[in-house]
């Protein structure tokens, strides 16, 4: 693809080159991310770690488009998206990402179903196509009989089952999740790894931030920040970096 | 399918408005009065203007009506005992009238006079009108039997009466008494005819006739009874000598009424002493009515519009205070891909959906004050399609005007703060 570097290969699907993301505070600059290069490739499963404040989120926001590099470049499925408006980052967002969060976000006011549709609505599905994809989603995360509920009646757990659901309703390349078991007890936490564990094995790329070694083990690179910069890249302990 | 869109994201914005319902309905109650404002003045407003039109009609609106009074002076003097006053039209005037002007088809010189009346054994007080058969030219009314003045009759100064229904009827006059006599003032009439009457008041000005007029030849009148009156009053008999009551012209064409008025009014300036006759224009009062009518309409309509902007501001509060309260919400849909025009049009169909509903309650509300004023006071009210469609056109725009600004601020929520936010 145009504009490709020497360390893009087919197999690639994230690359950030030299990324930076600072922010003004009044005569004060924070660099959130302060020169960032690093390549994800396709159905890869990563895990970011490193202290608060570190930019991890600020890295995630960036890869999943919902925010602007101030300097260097983002190739997303081969294109540059470090300049496009915010319309085009709405309609990349749409087709090729999911997101999941640490405290859910769903609309407590539209029940499992319709949160699950959310984004067959803004692809223009029809309503009974978008219905039927949404209960499939939800029995492929064990909710098949709450889809009349609202999110309030639900446990942690099973709101995170429900994001999940609606992060994969737009069939996305790329799941981000950012410390998606943060509010949720450990055994709870180990039940949505499974299921993040699966989707990879199913062929989704996932980026995780999380502060759980016990999580961040079954990724297979683990990528460590400090201050705004990449501090390490371990892999699976049998290829580490 | 561009339609079962609209539809959904309508019904998506019912469903998001029935979560609140209350404050949903209390948002609404604005825009409700506003319409019902809005639609009560227009039938109020349409019916007021039928009903001048409707009275301008009887008076007839190329018709000047000249009328004798007392000029101011003589109603000072005429309380003194035995004193007689003369004032008013003259034959002489009516002649003048009617061939200095060319632009007057018709002219009515016109008698009037109340006089006691029986027929058989039932009594009552008519006004008789003596006149020329012209008059039923210009003061049109149905014939319920018989038939009108003719000019024969006033050739042959036949003794004939033409009764008013109401009057008729009270005489007990029929069909059938179709030629009997009638005593008028202790003369004695044939009944040759009876007509409607619309008899009334029409602000100032007399419709020209009344339910108890009796109309006999002119000339047969100035026999019979004379010019001069007496009229009983407590300080005694008051007596006045008055050869026309009334004067009607009818001018060929609208635009010329008021130039012959003004013509007629310099000519009996010329030829009275005082100022013992007054000339009237329906036109005028058309003309009156209707710079009224626009008055009436900037008032209520400001108050209209008022109330519809409080509604509009009414909404716009609760749509600020809802987007903010929803900025979580609108993080998330934005994260999920939700352009921000998607936002803008997701928040407008709100207001624009709850401004609709509140125009159709205040189109029923509307309606119904008009009903009410009709039932308690007799005013006349109409409803049109322009006073329906108007007001819901208008409770649409206020949606979208005042919703615009809430759906653009909701747009422009940063979804990682959004998202952030608790
Ligand atoms: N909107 C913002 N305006 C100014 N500074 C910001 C903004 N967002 C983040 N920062 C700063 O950027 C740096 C990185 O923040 P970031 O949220 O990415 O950290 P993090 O690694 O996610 O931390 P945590 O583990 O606590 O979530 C921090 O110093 C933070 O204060
Ligand atoms: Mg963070």
């Amino acid at each position: 693809m145009a504009g490709a570097g020497a360390s893009s290969n087919d197999r690639e699907i994230l690359r950030l080159e030299d990324a930076c993301k600072i922010y003004q505070m009044g005569t004060e600059q924070v660099r959130a991310l302060a020169g960032i290069s690093v390549s994800f490739e396709k159905g890869s499963f990563w895990a970011i770690m490193g202290p608060s404040g570190s930019g991890k989120s600020t890295m995630m926001n960036i890869l999943g488009c919902l925010d602007r590099l101030t300097s260097g470049s983002y190739h997303l499925a081969g294109r540059d998206v470090s300049q496009l408006d915010d319309d085009s980052l709405s309609e990349f967002r749409l087709r090729y990402l999911g997101f999941i969060f640490q405290s859910f976000n769903l609309i407590p006011q539209l029940t499992v179903q319709r949160n699950i549709e959310l984004p067959l609505y803004y692809l223009g599905w029809e309503a009974r196509q978008s219905a039927e994809r949404a209960r499939e989603l939800a029995e492929e995360v064990g909710l098949g009989d709450r889809v009349g509920h609202r999110p309030t009646e639900l446990s942690g757990g099973q709101m995170q089952r429900v994001a999940i659901a609606r992060a994969l309703a737009n069939d996305p390349q790329v799941i981000f999740a950012d410390e998606p078991t943060g509010n949720l007890d450990s055994a709870t936490g180990e039940q949505i790894l499974e299921l993040l564990i699966k989707l990879n094995e199913a062929g989704k790329t996932i980026i995780i931030v999380t502060h759980e070694a016990s999580i961040a083990k079954h990724a297979q690179k683990r990528l460590h920040m400090l201050d705004g910069l990449i501090d390490r890249i371990e892999g699976k302990s049998d290829d580490a970096d | 399918m561009m339609q079962t869109k609209i539809a959904r994201n309508i019904w998506l914005g019912i469903e998001n408005l029935l979560l609140h319902k209350l404050r949903s309905f209390l948002t609404m109650l604005g825009v409700v009065f506003g319409v019902g404002s809005v639609v009560a003045m227009l039938s109020v407003g349409e019916g007021a203007s039928k009903e001048a039109l409707e009275q301008i009609r009887k008076l007839g609106s190329n018709n000047i009506i000249i009328s004798s009074k007392k000029s101011a002076e003589e109603e000072a003097t005429s309380t003194q005992h035995s004193h007689m006053s003369i004032y008013g039209l003259t034959y002489e005037d009516y002649h003048r009238a009617s061939e200095s002007f060319k632009d007057i088809e018709h002219a009515v010189p016109v008698k009037l006079m109340r006089k006691d009346s029986r027929l058989r054994e039932r009594a009552m007080e008519l006004r008789v009108v003596g006149t020329t058969p012209t008059w039923f030219r210009l003061v049109p009314r149905e014939l319920i039997a018989g038939r009108r003045l003719q000019q024969s009759d006033l050739d042959k100064q036949a003794p004939v009466v033409v009764l008013t229904e109401h009057g008729a009827r009270k005489l007990l006059a029929t069909e059938s008494t179709i030629g009997q006599t009638v005593r008028i003032g202790g003369s004695q009439f044939r009944v040759v005819g009876i007509v409607k009457s619309e008899g009334g008041q029409a602000g100032s000005i007399q419709i020209p006739d009344q339910e108890i007029d009796a109309y006999i030849p002119i000339d047969v009148a100035r026999v019979y009874f004379g010019d001069i009156f007496t009229k009983r009053t407590s300080g005694g008999d008051e007596r006045e000598k008055v050869e026309l009551h009334q004067m009607i012209v009818q001018v060929n064409n609208e635009s010329k009424v008021e130039a012959v008025a003004e013509g007629i009014r310099r000519m009996l300036e010329q030829f009275h002493k005082k100022e013992d006759y007054k000339v009237s224009i329906p036109l005028a009062l058309r003309k009156q009515r209707e710079a009224t009518k626009r008055t009436f309409n900037i008032v209520l309509g400001s108050i209209a519009g008022i109330s519809l902007l409080v509604g509009g501001i009414g909404i716009m509060n609760i749509m600020l205070a809802s987007v903010t309260e929803r900025t979580r919400e609108i993080g998330i849909r934005r994260a999920i891909g939700a352009k921000r025009r998607q936002i803008v049009y997701q928040f407008l169909i709100e207001t624009v959906v709850l401004s609709t509903i509140g125009g159709i309650i205040g189109l029923g509300v509307g309606a119904l004050i008009p009903l009410l004023i009709t039932y308690f006071s007799g005013m006349v009210t109409v409803m049109t399609w322009k006073g329906v469609l108007l007001p819901l056109l208008i409770s649409m725009t206020i949606g979208i005007l005042f919703g615009l600004y809430p759906a653009i601020n909701a747009a422009k929520v940063d979804p990682i703060v959004a998202l952030r936010h608790e």
